[in-house]
């Protein structure tokens, strides 16, 4: 029913619907032309070939890609805070949470995911992967996994944006910014770095570290190997945390002047 | 009554402060502490349709924000229905109608019937009352021919009315309603007073209004509340107010010609004489008929109007008196 409506409010600009999901998905696609583009120059980018870094990028695309469609409208919170239209979706008897994630059910991002799909396609054809029955069982545990990790750190972003009003490039850092570093291989970037992700903001727990599992490559950081599996676990984790972030939020609203 | 009936809203002591921050230099700020409302107390009984008046950023909109749970108190007792609206919010969601002047509830893009039919099901509301309740309200506010209307495309009078209908669909015990008639013709006024004049006396909904508009006052509320630096002025009949504040209405009378100041009997008088044009001054609290006939018993009269006083004189006179007392 309210799906029904974002397609209804979203169709009321079709021409526009059209051109920014196409743009949306010629965008992200380009992302991956770049991948290409490097590895027509060298043969592996940190030890992976293009399949394991295309198997990289779809998954972590396509996680990301689920959370976007889900709640990516989240970013819009900022703007809802600062004109004070937030009010009037407190007075509703639902979730404010739902509510803002379904303000503009992002259509258009489908092309986002489509793409993301379409490259996690192209890695498991050509990868040489040994299917175990563990293997496949992580296949869609680390795409949900995934998806609800970056839902999390949206709506952390979100609350965020109660304190500071107009961060919505603050969260897209981690957000936008999280799924691009993930579409490169753990090996290219500093130890540091690494560490971060795995352990401050575990995004390295979306693609990294249960790929490497099912590539049979060594773990970033010689982790140790049960840890391919604690990805529902992070996932559980980081959720409630962006829930405690998002009800502290809320109650620090302070509306505006009329 | 019980005593949920008598203190249906009840409000005991809340205050809410805000913290300003302030550029002072480049990277220094200075904090500052806000009192938005300040230890405001009162309650209001089921089905009493309340004015809540007070000049801009007096902590009306403040006030309607805790009640509904939007904001927060800093400190204090609020009740709603028997609910903490902040902890509660969604539960109190179901028994509340809010209004707000300024802006809409209502999706930009959509029909308005696309948005009522979100509204039944946000609402859980039974279909045959949904049915009834949309029925009703399209008839009273006479949204027939709109239904099918994008809410953008709507003018503000008719926004507004669309408004008044989505906040009432699921019959709420409580509507509040944030400058209802702002920025409205007379005649989309008058229809919306009209209908909360009819939804309070048959639906016995308790109304808490605010606004700039005495007539809306006048014309809805038989209890009126004034607030100002969030604290409670006055509250009372409006005719009270008027007392209170001294307040008076001014009567100007066009003569045939230029004469000398009009003599009338006090407290009224002549405040001021423009060629033919006369002001005369009068209690808000008394009727305008006798001084009329009286007028017209002595002068040659060719027009008259009464203006009302605006709750800025009215309030700025409370404080007058206060500050002399």
């Amino acid at each position: 029913m309210v799906a029904a409506m974002w397609i209804r409010s979203t169709m009321a600009y079709r021409a526009s619907f059209v051109l920014t999901t196409f743009g949306n998905f010629a965008a992200t696609g380009l992302d991956f032309v770049a991948i290409m583009l490097m590895f027509s120059r060298v043969d592996a980018l940190g030890g992976y070939a293009l399949p394991e870094v295309a198997f990289l990028y779809g998954l972590s695309s396509v996680s990301f890609g689920l959370a976007d469609l889900a709640i990516g409208s989240m970013d819009r919170l900022g703007h809802r805070v600062r004109d004070g239209t937030l009010d009037t979706l407190l007075v509703r008897p639902a979730p404010v949470l739902a509510q803002v994630a379904a303000d503009r059910f992002g259509l258009r991002r489908l092309g986002r995911v489509t793409q993301g799909v379409l490259v996690l396609g192209y890695a498991l054809v050509t990868v040489d992967i040994d299917w175990t029955a563990a293997r496949l069982l992580l296949m869609p545990v680390m795409l949900l996994s995934g998806a609800v990790i970056f839902c999390a750190v949206f709506v952390a972003g979100a609350a965020f944006q109660f304190v500071a009003q107009d961060a919505a490039e603050v969260s897209n850092a981690f957000t936008y910014g999280g799924t691009t570093l993930l579409q490169y291989p753990p090996t290219l970037f500093a130890r540091e770095l690494v560490r971060g992700v795995t352990f401050v903001l575990p995004l390295a727990f979306v693609n990294w570290l249960p790929a490497a599992y099912v590539l049979g490559r060594p773990y970033p950081l010689r982790l140790p190997a049960w840890m391919a599996f604690t990805p529902p676990l992070v996932a559980v984790v980081c959720a409630a945390a962006a829930g405690t972030a998002w009800r502290a939020g809320l109650r620090s609203y302070r509306s505006t002047g009329s | 009554m019980t005593g949920v009936d008598t203190a249906f809203i009840e409000v005991d002591r809340v205050e809410k402060v805000f913290e300003v921050r302030r550029k002072t230099g480049l990277l220094k700020r200075e904090r500052r502490q806000v009192r938005a409302v300040d230890a405001l107390s009162f309650t209001v009984a089921r089905g009493e349709m309340v004015g809540y008046i007070g000049p801009n950023g007096a902590g009306k909109s403040t006030t309607i924000k805790m009640l509904t749970g939007i904001l927060t108190p800093s400190g204090g007792r609020l009740r709603v229905a028997g609910i903490d609206p902040s902890r509660e919010r969604t539960r109190l969601a179901h028994r509340i109608g809010v209004v707000f002047g300024q802006r809409t509830t209502l999706w930009w893009d959509l029909p308005l019937i696309d948005s009522y039919r979100l509204m039944h099901r946000m609402y859980r509301i039974p279909d045959a009352r949904y049915r009834e309740n949309l029925d009703r309200c399209v008839e009273l506010l006479e949204l027939d021919g709109l239904l099918d209307v994008p809410v953008r495309q709507l003018s503000l009078g008719q926004r507004m009315r669309g408004d008044i209908a989505a906040a009432l669909l699921h019959d709420p015990e409580v509507l509040y309603l944030d400058e209802p008639t702002i920025g409205l013709d007379v005649v989309s006024k008058a229809r919306v007073r009209g209908f909360l004049r009819e939804l309070n006396a048959e639906r016995g909904t308790t109304v808490l209004l605010t606004t700039h508009d005495l007539q809306d006052i006048e014309q809805l509320c038989s209890r009126v509340m004034v607030i100002d630096h969030g604290r409670l002025m006055y509250d009372g009949p409006l005719a009270g107010l008027h007392e209170a504040g001294e307040s008076e209405r001014t009567l100007v009378v066009d003569l045939e010609r230029e004469l000398p100041p009009i003599e009338v009997p006090a407290p009224a008088r002549v405040v001021r004489v423009q060629g033919p044009r006369q002001w005369v001054a009068f209690p808000a609290s008394q009727s305008a008929a006798p001084l009329v006939a009286r007028i017209a018993a002595v002068c040659p009269l060719v027009d008259l109007s009464v203006r009302e006083p605006d709750i800025e004189a009215v309030i700025a006179k409370m404080y007058a008196e206060k500050a002399t007392a």
